[in-house]
């Protein structure tokens, strides 16, 4: 449904989109994911004919986003960053603005109106001064514009920014049940997003993809492995050697957060270990803190969190780029 | 192959034309407007003047110099503000249309602000006899004026997202094109090129239609005039898609 091929955008001297290249099937919800100024909102505008790419080239729906432009923003509905409305219009009064743009008869738009006026749980305030609304009901009215005319692909950039947690879940429940019908690419910086929402994500640092996958792809690919807590009482330096002895345990790391603490005058010490392939070493390890008399508090196995991978690959990007965020240990 | 369709400039002006009276800057400039030609009407509309609208029509054109550039200033400065242009630009429009609508909006709010100048006719028709020819022409020639002055001002307004910014370059240019010029004119020992400038001035040109004469060399002059700055509207719209 959407096709990208060699996107590259360049703005002057910066390199804003690095040859891209991916494919969106129909009816999937994909995540674009990455950081602040990785070029997520670059793509989707260029994705939405509102800046040609510099080379490289993108179809939706088979209409190609350059020769065919009119085309393939008629079967695209375009939520951008920030939500930009007419705030001195009506909800309704803009919504049927929009309606004419797209040449939709009376007829078919007071229908259209109708049904994304109450699918986006607009209709109580339809009479409504846009400018007056709270930033909740001013996305649902940018989301209502994006779905006035029931276009096949859906773009929406940054759709949850701003917005409290309870109209966060709302807002993300509506993506979600739009997918299928639509074809829809979000683009966000919240990784618990992706993990809600998403069929797939597509990870960009630096203007380069760097993972896809679905989130549990994402989660289990090789980088990532699960860890072991283990919270005792004891003195830091012989829990860790300890720890280490412990077989199928791969490697000890000792947590000084506000947990963490030397093990003297009472203080808890929280080693991290990280099992090998295919170990699990819990009960080994509890054994071993509880034959040393070390009381125990907490023996834990955390799985990879998607954020933590996010953080590797968007680190390792600008390492290897050279530029921006520093890495996180 | 380009699909061929409708203009979509006539919703667009539609959607400007009602945000103006939501927009107080609009109304003060309407009073301002009216009241200073209020003003110069009373002056003139003595027992023993000539029944005729010449003189209001020339100071309305200086009223305009200013008002004007207020009324563009947020056409399309707000919207690359604000970013409403991306939603604006992603439905299935063109520059073309965009432009032209805005402009139409802009003008049909100028044809309400002189709607109420027509009270004036009016009151000349009671008291004396009226030739209506000049006060057509005059008419015609406003409007032709205000249009480019439109033209000017939403041009200025696609240069930046500054409103102000805006409303100042734009007043300034039809300073520049308008008021001194006239100035110029005014100087009978002018000679050569300046004298040139002066002869060839926009307001010079106006000053034939609020005569009563229809020049068609006046009519080409202000229909292209506009339509160039519109061109160039556009094209500065445009002009996104290069950086």
């Amino acid at each position: 449904m959407i096709s990208v091929s060699q996107l590259t955008k360049v703005y002057g001297q910066t390199l804003a989109v690095d040859h891209i290249s991916f494919d969106v099937p129909k009816g999937q919800i994909v995540g674009f994911l990455g950081p602040n100024g990785a070029g997520k909102s670059t793509t989707l505008r260029i994705l939405t004919c509102y800046m040609p790419p510099t080379s490289g080239g993108a179809t939706i729906n088979g209409l190609d986003i350059f020769h065919q432009s009119v085309q393939v923003r008629q079967n695209l509905g375009y939520l951008p960053e920030n939500v930009p409305l007419y705030t001195e219009m009506r909800v309704e009064e803009y919504l049927d603005f929009r309606g004419r743009l797209r040449k939709m008869d009376r007829e078919t738009r007071r229908k259209r109106i109708d049904y994304v006026l109450n699918r986006c749980w607009l209709t109580n305030v339809r009479r409504r001064i846009i400018g007056h609304l709270s930033k909740g009901y001013r996305q649902r009215v940018g989301l209502a514009d994006a779905l006035l005319h029931d276009p096949a692909v859906l773009i929406l950039d940054e759709p949850t920014v701003g917005l409290d947690p309870t109209q966060i879940r709302e807002s993300r429940k509506l993506i979600k049940d739009l997918g299928g019908d639509h074809t829809i690419m979000l683009s966000t910086h919240i990784l618990p997003e992706v993990e809600a929402v998403c069929d797939r994500a597509i990870v960009i640092a630096g203007g380069k993809i760097v993972a896809q996958g679905t989130p549990d792809e994402l989660r289990s690919s090789r980088r990532m492995q699960a860890r072991v807590l283990v919270e005792c009482r004891g003195p830091a330096k012989e829990v860790e050697t300890a720890l280490s002895r412990v077989s199928g345990v791969h490697k000890v790391e000792l947590l000084n957060g506000e947990r963490g603490g030397d093990g003297k005058d009472g203080h808890y010490v929280t080693a991290a270990l990280r099992p090998k392939d295919g170990y699990d070493v819990r009960e080994e390890a509890a054994r071993t803190i509880i034959q040393h008399g070390w009381p125990l508090r907490e023996v834990r196995l955390e799985h990879a969190t998607l954020e933590e991978f996010f953080v590797q690959v968007t680190a390792n990007q600008a390492v290897a780029s050279g530029t921006g965020i520093l890495p996180v240990s | 192959m380009p699909v061929p369709r409708m203009t979509r400039a006539p919703v667009i002006a539609r959607r400007e034309l009602g945000s103006y009276f939501f927009s107080p800057m609009a109304y003060v400039a309407m009073f301002l407007f009216l009241l200073a030609s209020g003003l110069f009407f009373w002056n003139d509309f003595q027992p023993g003047q000539p029944v005729g609208m010449r003189s209001i029509f020339d100071w309305m054109v200086w009223l305009l110099v200013f008002v004007t550039p207020v009324l563009c200033m947020g056409l399309l400065a707000q919207e690359w503000a604000s970013g409403t242009i991306e939603t604006l630009m992603t439905a299935p429009v063109g520059e073309p249309d965009v432009v032209l609508g805005k402009f139409m909006g802009s003008l049909a709010f100028l044809l309400v602000l002189l709607a109420p100048t027509l009270l004036f006719v009016v009151m000349l028709m009671l008291y004396g006899d009226v030739d209506f020819g000049p006060i057509f022409s005059g008419y015609l020639g406003i409007v032709l004026v205000g249009a480019l002055f439109i033209a000017i001002g939403l041009f200025c307004s696609s240069l930046t997202r500054s409103q102000v910014v805006a409303a100042v370059t734009a007043a300034a240019i039809l300073f520049l094109v308008t008021i001194i010029p006239w100035w110029l004119g005014t100087r009978a020992t002018l000679t050569g090129f300046w004298r040139g400038v002066a002869d060839e001035s926009i307001f010079r040109r106006y000053t034939d239609f609020s005569k009563g004469v229809i020049d068609t060399g006046n009519l080409v002059f202000f229909i292209a005039a506009t339509a160039v700055f519109l061109f160039l509207t556009v094209k500065v719209l445009e002009s996104r898609r290069w950086k």
